[in-house]
């Protein structure tokens, strides 16, 4: 096959995989900047991905869909902030059980509601699109995709540039000294867990609605803890958990392209890639690598 | 690095006052001041209200309601889909403890979830977040079916070699992230986490390769990838099969190693330096506690008690390793630890419980009601049995933080 066919194989097989981890990975990568290790993202992602297909097969509206696979993942969210940064539950029971309770859930009704399915058509844009070897297959995607230019953006202007940032960072970095000067810290966690649960949310109902066009059980199949994965191994950066995400993403779209063009490479290892990346650069990158001091300490007023 | 975990005992934290003492020192320390005609200042407003079994009763009744709340959203699910809850709950009972075979079944399932959990109670206690279990356990499950499989010899031997290597196949895994931690100071709870997928990855490999463990006998391209079954000999004796009662000898593994470490947790120097090092790690290496060691070999303990539950497994009940080995039963003794909140005398139950609805949930379908309903029950308990420890902690914390407020205003205006 051409060079330019096997490029746009490769490359959209790419945007496929890498798209809901890189929505993911922005909202996670300020849970975890704010100090929470948001183990629920699988679950956000999941009920995103279950809810934004059984809203827009009832409804046969896409964009209803789409929201209400958001409004699923702000739920997982709200519940998780709810019970770790309101009432100080320990934040990876609430996870792992909002993740298999999603599941359970999503599987109960998927069984019992059977939702047809619903697919975003691909939209071309102009100019762009002719860009040979790339243009046809970066450029013609559906909508939501082009999201992701608006949103890395306006995170990192969020983050780093805003005064709600500079607190979301404090809250991750020191919260007693945070709270000593008045900021909030379990409000903005909270704060930031929603904003993850609203990402998550669209990522799974990219997943579902944009790439799959179906609801699969178990359709994310941990694809959650790549996310985390990614951001770790960015190193708690938005350029590196951008970066993980792209990676990971194609790792796990050569599993499935690669066999197509005509090599074989081992499908687990591939899958492993991500774990072990992460666990590589956490071990031998670890002074560029710092995680937020904070991170997965749950903050008690008065509690040292 | 200590995560803390809700505990459900209320320490004091204002210095100079024990647990229900009002507190006189600060007044009676400080030289006579007028306060006003009235007043005297005690500690009295930082006592509870009410008497002492007050805050019992809370709780108790705390957790009714949430696991009311949690079976009542359960059967609205029920009601949702058509089905009624009246059978769902009989067949939940009956699947799960109606008849010696459901026991012995419900029981199976008790051991791997009991030793998880009991792993992760001590790990826990350490302050070592372990939430690898999992990946332990699938990784023991693999080195035991590599000795079950690949190890010619006796019966009863093999048998006994295939669950130490599981046993010590686990505490290798769980000893990886304890050396990442003690050199690297990675956390334990990200290290475990991304262990784990590594882990699922290597077994899946390895069932799927005729070079390792892959069923020589794999015909068909699409189905499992699984590995040969164990020979009859290196299983683990049942006394009797279903439908009659019939149990696999891991129980009474798992119940001795329950019995053991109750009581080495409860009165061996081992077990209060464990719980030193949990609490408070720099007063411990004061104290003379080798708190690394301590903490690292706690890890270690609880990743050898789930290589150990993936050994039981594999030669108890499933004899042979698939892509899916873990079924979920290492996350079910990590919450089933995590519910029990630091009492050892509540895992033997609370994995029982979770056993049981695993059992009972494989009759749902019989009623109408598709099997994930469990899953879903099972979720919202573990929430259920979580809530009302920090809900009651958070009150508490918030009243004593007024009653401070109060205290040290009224002395500054003294």
């Amino acid at each position: 096959m051409s060079f330019s066919v096997n490029a746009s194989i490769v490359i959209s097989g790419v945007v496929a995989e890498s798209t809901p981890i890189l929505f993911a990975a922005n909202g996670e990568y300020m849970a975890e900047r704010a100090g929470t290790l948001n183990i629920s993202v699988e679950g956000m992602m999941l009920a995103g991905a279950f809810t934004s297909i059984a809203v827009a097969s009832a409804t046969t509206n896409l964009i209803l869909g789409m929201l209400a696979g958001i409004a699923a993942g702000l739920l997982v969210a709200a519940i998780h902030a709810n019970f770790s940064h309101r009432l100080a539950a320990n934040t990876f029971v609430v996870g792992l059980t909002l993740d298999a309770l999603v599941l359970g859930a999503t599987d109960y009704f998927a069984t019992v509601l059977k939702p047809m399915p619903a697919q975003f058509p691909p939209v071309t844009v102009p100019l762009l699109s002719k860009i040979p070897a790339i243009g046809s297959s970066i450029f013609v995607q559906p909508w939501p995709f082009y999201l992701l230019f608006l949103l890395v953006p306006a995170v990192y202007w969020a983050v780093e540039r805003t005064n709600w940032g500079l607190q979301l960072r404090a809250s991750g970095e020191n919260p007693g000294a945070a709270d000593a000067t008045g900021i909030r810290v379990n409000v903005r966690r909270r704060q930031s867990l929603y904003l993850c649960g609203i990402l998550s949310g669209l990522g799974g109902s990219y997943l579902s609605l944009c790439i799959v066009g179906a609801f699969n059980f178990d359709m994310t199949a941990g694809v959650g803890f790549v996310v985390i994965a990614a951001v770790i191994f960015g190193g708690w950066t938005l350029r590196g958990a951008v970066l993980g995400g792209l990676l990971f993403g194609s790792a796990s779209a050569m599993s499935l392209v690669l066999p197509t063009l005509g090599t074989t490479v081992n499908p687990q290892f591939l899958l492993a890639l991500p774990y072990m990346a992460a666990l590589v650069a956490m071990v031998f990158l670890a002074k560029t690598h710092r995680a937020p001091a904070a991170l997965a300490q749950p903050f008690t007023r008065g509690v040292s | 690095m200590a995560t803390s975990t809700s505990s459900g005992s209320a320490s004091s934290w204002v210095a100079g006052s024990r647990e229900g003492e009002p507190l006189t020192t600060l007044a009676s320390s400080s030289p006579p001041r007028s306060v006003g005609p009235d007043r005297e200042l005690t500690g009295a407003e930082l006592e509870p209200p009410g008497s002492r079994y007050a805050d019992t009763i809370r709780m108790v009744g705390l957790y009714v309601i949430c696991v009311a709340a949690a079976l009542g959203i359960t059967m609205l699910l029920v009601l949702a889909v058509g089905g009624t809850p009246a059978s769902v709950i009989d067949a939940l009972i009956r699947g799960s403890v109606g008849s010696p075979g459901a026991l012995g079944r419900t029981l199976d399932d008790t051991i791997p979830v009991l030793l998880v959990a009991l792993g992760t109670l001590i790990a826990v206690r350490a302050g070592m977040f372990n939430i690898g279990q999992t990946g332990q356990l699938v990784f023991g499950g693999f080195c035991a079916a590599l000795v079950a499989l690949k190890v010619h010899g006796p019966g009863p031997l093999v048998l006994i070699a295939a669950l130490l290597a599981g046993t010590a196949g686990g505490a290798a895994w769980a000893g990886i992230a304890a050396v990442l931690y003690t050199w690297r100071r990675v956390n334990v709870v990200i290290a475990t986490l991304l262990l784990t997928y590594i882990a699922t990855q290597i077994v899946d490999y390895a069932v799927s390769s005729q070079s390792v463990l892959e069923e020589p006998s794999k015909s068909q391209i699409g189905s499992l990838a699984q590995s040969a079954q164990l020979p009859a000999n290196v299983r683990l004796p049942h006394p009797g099969s279903y439908p009659s009662f019939g149990v696999s000898l891991g129980i009474v593994i798992a119940l001795v190693l329950l019995a053991v470490f109750m009581v080495l947790l409860a009165r061996s120097r081992w077990g209060v330096h464990l719980r030193m090092s949990g609490a408070n790690p720099v007063a411990a290496r004061r104290f003379g506690v080798r708190v690394a060691l301590v903490a690292s070999g706690a890890l270690i303990l609880s990743g050898a008690l789930a290589g150990l539950a993936g050994g039981a497994m594999l030669t108890g009940q499933v004899y042979r390793i698939q892509g899916g080995f873990a079924n979920t039963f290492g996350n079910d003794g990590l919450l089933a630890a995590l519910v029990c909140r630091d009492r050892p005398g509540w895992l033997l139950p609370v994995s029982f419980v979770f056993a049981m609805i695993r059992t009972g949930g494989n009759y749902f379908l019989a009623t109408g009601v598709p099997n994930y309903l469990a899953q879903v029950l099972q979720g919202l308990l573990v929430l259920a049995a979580i809530f009302p420890p920090v809900y009651l902690e958070r009150r508490e914390w918030a009243r004593r933080l007024k009653a401070a407020r109060v205290l040290a205003l009224r002395s500054a205006a003294a």
